[in-house]
Order: C-alpha cells, then structure tokens, then sequence
C-alpha cells in the first residue's frame, strides 16, 4: 500500500513518485475534486431538510424570534385574546415551509410547544416533548429497516431545540434545569436568553455567567458539545461560541428606518433596539450558528449521535433476534423507558466496543 | 436494434417480490425534472449533471467557512419586502438575507475533511493490459513488484483476489482508491464458472456491509463494495466471447459493469466501429445489463447535451493503456512507440482513454457508487432478508405465531395475546412429552 501523496503546487499538481520506480509524469491531473461538485450538484438538487424546536413560556417570543431568523411569517404570531384560556395541556404544532435562496431549497419545519411551563404543576411537562422527538427517531427507524426502503427517508427527527430562559437576571430555574437535563441527551440543544432588551449589558454577563455554571453544574451538555470537536479548528472556533452561549437574543418583525437604513427592531421611546446590531443583542450570532455554519453540522450530529444512541436503546429492547445478521423485529416501544434520563453518552468518533453487534 | 447503449431497461427481474416504491422524500425535484427510477422502467431521469472540467485549471469552488452569498431573488410569497440597501454598504447586503445558500458549502467541507473511497475492480484474461490502464488513470504503479507467472504455474492457478489500496490526493480532496484485481480469470484451460469467486467476493463485501449497517455500533462502517468493474474484452475476438457473456451475466446485477475493448491499438478506426456495433448487439441480445449512464436534465445546454450524447454513443470504450512517456511533436505525451508511428493514450483521435477517465473520474463516480449503493446493495438486501424470512417458517413446526415481518409495531394487547398463545403452546407440547415418557416407562 502506497504511502498518502500530496501534491505539491496546487496548478501543476505534478506527482511525486516513489523513490524506485522511475518517474512517471504527469500530463494533466487526474482531477478528483470534480467528485465535489458531482456531490454538491446532487445535494442541490434533492434540497435540504431542518427541522427546528422551540421551547419556553409563552410571551417569550419564541415565534417572532422564529419569524426574525427565517425572514418570513413562519408563524402569525397572534397573542391569545384575554377571553381564550391557555391550553390546559402541552400541545405541539408543526409548520412546514419550503423556503428558497439562491437556488438552494430548504425545507423548514418548525415545531412549536404553546403551553410549556405555562401551568400550575407543571411536572412532566417535558414528556409531551420527549414523546414527539422520540416518534420521530422511532419513524426514521421503521423506515430504515424495511425490506424495500425508500432511497431517500424523509427526515422529520429535530434538528435543533431552542430553548428560551426567560430574563429574570438571577440564574436557571428549577424548570429549566430538568427540563435540560431531560433534553440535552437526545437532541441538540441551544439555550438562549430571551427578550434580552430588558437587561442591560452588564446584566446580561452576569446572567450569562451564572447559567453557564449552572449548566457545568448540572452536567447539562448543550450545544456545540465539547465531545464531538472532531479536530484543533473545530475545537477553537466551538470554544468561541460556548464562551457566549447562552446567546442574549432579541426578535423583531417590524421594520423602522435608522439612519437612512431599514433595520429590523423595536422602537421604544428611548430608542431603537437594533435585532441585528451585535452591539445590542446576539441574535446574528444565534442565526450564524443555526444557519449559515452550523447547520449541517446539528443535522449530521442528530443522526449520527442521538439518532444511533436511540437505535442502539431499540434494538437492545427488542427480544426477538434472528439467526441472521442485522435484521430484527422490533418490540413496541415502551413511553417509560426512553423519557427518563440515562447517564450514559456515546461519543463522536470513539471505538464501542462493548456495544458490538449480537 | 438499440443503437447505443441507450435508456435504462426496466429493473424487475422475475421472481423478486420487492416493489420499489418512489423516492417521497426527494420533495426537491429541481426544474421541472422527472424522477429518478432505477427498478421499473420508464421516465428518463434527472441526476448530477456536471459537466467535465477542462484541463487548464478552473477556479473551483473552495470549501471555505460559511460567508453569506450576494443578493439572490427570493421566491416564496410569504418574505418581507426589503429595501434593497445601497452598494456601498455590503454589510446591509449580509442582512437582507438569511443565508442558508452556504449549505452545500457546509456539506461540502464536511466530505473534504472525510473524503471518498471508491472501488474498483479490474478483470478480464491476462495480457489485456489492465495493470498498464490502471496505472494510466490513476497514475499510479501498483504492481511494481509484479512476477509474472509462466505457463506451467498458470496451469494449476485458480482466480485470485487481490486488493491494492493507494490514497490519493489533490487540491485537498482525498480519495482512498481500491483496486480489486482478478488474475487467473480465463487462464486456465476449463474456465467453467471461473467468475464464481468473484462474485462470491463481491457477495462477502455486500454481506460485510449488510451485517456492519444493521449492527449496533455503526460509528465506523468501512465501505468495501464494489462500485465498479473494468471488463476487459479481447480485440482480437469477433465481439463476446463465452466465457465473457458468462461473467457479465453472472455479475450484471451485483455490480456496475463498464465493459471495454482492450488493446485498441492494434484495430484500424473502421474495425473498431465494427467490433463495438457488434458488441452492443451481443449485449442486448444476451439480455445483460450493463452500467447505464444517466440522462441529462432537459434544460442542461447544447454542449453538455452534445458530450453526453458521444458518450453514450461511444460505448463500449476502445482504450489503449501506456506507462511510458515518449515524444511527438516536441511534446511528451504519454504512448506507446511503433516504427509506422506514436499512439497517443490521451489524444481522442487515437482512442477513448480520456472518455474513459472523464467518466470514471470527473463526472460519473458519484453515480457509480449511488447505483451501487441504492440498486445492488438494496437488491442484495432485499434478497437476504428475504431468504431469512423464509428460512425462519420453514423452521417453526406450526404456523408461526409471531409476525416476523417487520410490519409497523403491533398494539400491545395483540403482542400480549400472541405470547399468551405461545406460552400455552409450549405448555401443551411439554405436556406431551411428559405423557409420551410416561407411555414408554410403562
């Protein structure tokens, strides 16, 4: 096996040849980096699936906050009237939106929770939650081990869960707390601090301090996970991010003119605050990381780590195995068992060697 | 007659009970594109479509941390309507959009930082020159410490398989090439199904995946099928040969066949025409399914449509493989020196060589491994499960009582009925045994 071959200058990519053949001379590059744009061509034309979570009390502005980073009225963000009641139970609605830029489709969904933390007694209300991202591993799976399975499965697991602090300036909640831990383990979660208008900055570091102690605390990995840095770059550029998180985020769906420009704000009587001003609030960095950077990489992390973390629970629980490799019948899915958090994590990249197949 | 090897041929072989449903999810169908179908016949597909780089250098697009692309329209009906702010201000530019058309960047740095493997098997009888065409393509030497075997040692060879595996690299894309060699392939004397350990080798690897992707750790799943196989066809013949109508039949459905006529060097133009028609009729006639390449999409441009249109015309392939370097025309080209003249490997004129690596490498690799990925390997699939399913009911006495299709997940009350039902089965067969003793011991 012939050692690994760099070409030396990226335009006459001349290749180096061992030392007892005599040289073999180039004429012209083999050119596999055309294998790049095959993929990429193909990647554009199936379009991408994401699929997004938001989570928090109501009033927090969870779904002006989803309008402001898709640059849409995903959702009508409509306060209830004084006379509707809040939804006695968690519900979770779904909005599907196929929006398009530059010739690349998205596929947006997004899955909002109206009625978390919203109720008196409000244990387990994380179940509902838990329950809706497990069916979606729990369809992807049965999709995945069929006889025929289709080329491309649709994609419903979530991506990505937004969770909303609300801004009390002291530190997490009891809620948020459990509601993290429960979360943290089977989707990726970005905790940010919502309707940060009413902190100022000095606040906002303080608060932003202690929740991130009280996540190191309480073990609460979010995202981007220390644990799956794949190299040095990652590492430096992810230590970046974790030092801000959680961002402090404003939204806003209603243009005014500053300057001469049209910004996306709210307009009080002492100003204007600015959603996309870094200077005001960090909801650029919130939309870099959901979006321009980061995306592929919560989609691969969510099917790679949590998805596999949820197989792997599968499969053990299934007691009937065939004498062949690989393909089994699953037992129906207990609610109890996946819902309660377990202390084990799989990581990134890491040999399992106890987890061999049967 | 088909002239060419033209549109696909319908997939469905007798006695296969899969039925391909529709990709549902490619919700994306691009411009008014048809949707791809490998296993029934019908529509002309939509696929990757670019086009083969030139020689000379083109910028290419680099994977680069995600920056925000210029000003694009948007279509959906439900954005804001944004002013669109002045030139000079690139930075309001940044905000009017929300930046997702970095995505297939995204991905894109992601598979430079794995990147690809690829597979590719070599066969054919010996002296056809495979060694010297692989070592052509991918300019590399892999058989430097090669002992050729003399006629007595070939008498008692069998077919081997052998694996040479070289990484290559450039412009920062890696690529970990495999090459599956098959020497004594119609060497010996009796060649009856002397394709048999390479299709069981093509199996093993299939089995291999198979049992890697059901398993519980799929962290690091190797990839070893086979995605395309190089056959090597004799000029000298009059079109197919026996033995090679039996390989590629015995191999059509397991792997992509890119069939080819060696040696080209020693026909005239109009023989070789004559050869491939020939050839392309066997084919067709023998019913053997090589690989076909994809259509391209109705709003590609002329030229592209153009190339694509000798491609397909030009197959199967006449090449001729060199690893000297000789000079012609004051120009070092890559040949083979006769004293009538030079054969040129990567002149066009001369013989299909670069067709060859164009499409091996530049615009169809990716294809390749996708049919053998979503085609054979899901046949194989397919069959497997099935020949498990069929073996577990001929085992159990009675009817089974378990559903052992994977059909979606029964309710709890039936499952609890069916394990009712079988604890008293069991039950009732041990009472059986016991009264059987009992009539013995008396």
């Amino acid at each position: 096996m012939d050692p690994l071959r760099r070409s030396p200058s990226p335009c006459l990519s001349s290749r180096p040849s061992s030392p007892s053949t005599p040289p073999c001379e180039m004429l012209g590059p083999v050119g596999i980096e055309a294998v790049l744009d095959q993929l990429k061509i193909k990647a554009m034309k199936m379009g991408f699936e994401f699929n997004i979570m938001v989570v928090g009390q109501s009033g927090l502005g969870k779904s002006t906050m989803v309008n402001t980073l898709f640059k849409s009225k995903v959702w009508k963000s409509n306060p209830p009237g004084l006379g509707v009641p809040p939804p006695q139970t968690l519900q979770l609605h779904s909005v599907t939106h196929v929006i398009e830029e530059k010739g690349v489709k998205l596929k947006l969904t997004v899955t909002d929770t109206p009625g978390f933390g919203d109720q008196i007694n409000n244990d387990n209300c994380w179940d509902p939650i838990l329950g809706y991202i497990n069916e979606q591993y729990e369809q992807y799976l049965q999709e995945e081990i069929l006889i025929t399975r289709q080329r491309h499965i649709p994609d419903t697991r979530v991506h990505c869960c937004v969770y909303f602090v609300p801004p009390t300036g002291h530190c997490l909640r009891p809620l948020d707390i459990e509601f993290l831990q429960r979360l943290c383990r089977t989707v990726n979660v970005v905790p940010v601090i919502a309707r940060a208008d009413s902190l100022t900055m000095e606040e906002r570091e303080a608060f932003r301090h202690r929740i991130q102690q009280n996540l190191r605390t309480h073990c609460i990995d979010v995202y981007p996970q220390m644990c799956f840095d794949e190299d040095i770059n990652d590492r430096i550029l992810n230590s970046k991010l974790r030092d801000r998180i959680p961002f402090a985020v404003v939204g806003a769906d209603q243009e005014h003119l500053v300057n001469g420009r049209c910004v996306l704000g709210r307009k009080t009587k002492w100003g204007i605050i600015e959603v996309e001003n870094m200077a005001h609030c960090e909801f650029p960095l919130l939309r870099d990381l959901l979006i321009r950077s980061h995306l592929q990489d919560l989609k691969d992390i969510t099917h790679n780590v949590h998805y596999e973390n949820y197989r792997v629970i599968r499969l053990n629980e299934s007691h009937l195995l065939p004498r062949g490799p690989g393909w089994v019948n699953l037992a129906p899915a207990s609610p109890g068992q996946l819902t309660t958090p377990r202390t084990f994590k799989v990581c990134r990249g890491a040999h399992d060697d106890s987890d061999d197949e049967f | 007659m088909v002239g060419g090897l033209g549109p696909r041929p319908p997939r469905a072989a007798p006695g296969r009970a899969w039925a391909r449903r529709a990709p549902i999810g490619c919700w994306a169908r691009g411009r008014g594109g048809r949707r791809r179908r490998r296993r029934r016949g019908g529509a002309a597909h939509p696929a990757a479509r670019p086009r083969p780089p030139p020689l000379v250098a083109a910028p290419r697009p680099r994977a680069r941390p995600a920056r925000p692309p210029p000003a694009a329209t948007m279509s959906t009906g439900l954005r804001y309507k944004s002013k669109l702010a002045t030139p000079e201000d690139k930075q309001d530019i940044d905000k009017q959009y929300v930046g997702f058309a970095t995505l297939p960047n995204q991905v894109h740095r992601k598979s430079v930082k794995k990147g690809f493997d690829f597979t590719l098997m070599v066969a054919g009888e010996s002296g056809l020159g495979k060694s010297t065409l692989v070592h052509s393509l991918f300019l590399t030497d892999l058989y430097k410490d090669r002992k050729l075997l003399s006629a007595e040692e070939r008498i008692s060879q069998t077919v081997e398989i052998l694996k040479h595996t070289v990484d290559i690299e450039e412009k920062g894309v890696k690529l970990k090439l495999t090459i599956v060699d098959t020497p004594g392939f119609g060497d010996a004397v009796n060649n009856t199904e002397c394709w048999k350990p390479i299709t069981d080798y093509v199996d093993q690897q299939f089995e291999q995946y198979f049992r890697d992707e059901s398993g519980l750790n799929r962290k690091n799943i190797q990839d070893n099928r086979v995605h395309c196989c190089l056959y090597f066809i004799s000029p000298f013949g009059h079109g197919l040969r026996p033995v090679d109508v039996g390989f590629m039949k015995a191999l059509h459905e397991k792997v992509n066949i890119v069939p080819l006529i060696a040696k080209a060097d020693c026909l005239v133009p109009s023989e070789i025409r004559k050869l491939k028609e020939r050839i392309r009729e066997e084919i067709d006639k023998f019913g053997i399914h090589v690989y076909q390449f994809p259509e391209c999409d109705s709003d590609e441009d002329e030229d592209f449509k153009q190339q694509d249109r000798e491609l397909k015309e030009s197959a199967p392939f006449a090449v001729i493989g060199s690893n000297t370097v000789v000079e012609a025309k004051g120009q070092r080209v890559r040949g083979r020196l006769y004293p009538w003249g030079i054969v040129e490997v990567e002149n066009q004129a001369h013989c299909d060589f670069v067709k060859l690596r164009n499409m091996l490498i530049r615009t169809h690799m990716h294809d390749l491994k996708d049919v053998t990925c979503d085609v054979h390997y899901e046949n194989y699939r397919a069959h497997c499960i099935q020949q498990m399913t069929s073996k577990l009911t001929q085992d159990s006495r009675m009817e089974s009582p378990i559903p052992i299709l994977p059909l979606p997940t029964p309710d709890a009350e039936t499952e609890k009925l069916i394990r009712m039902k079988d604890e008293e089965l069991r039950r009732m067969q041990e009472m059986l045994q016991r009264m059987k003793q009992q009539m013995q011991d008396q």
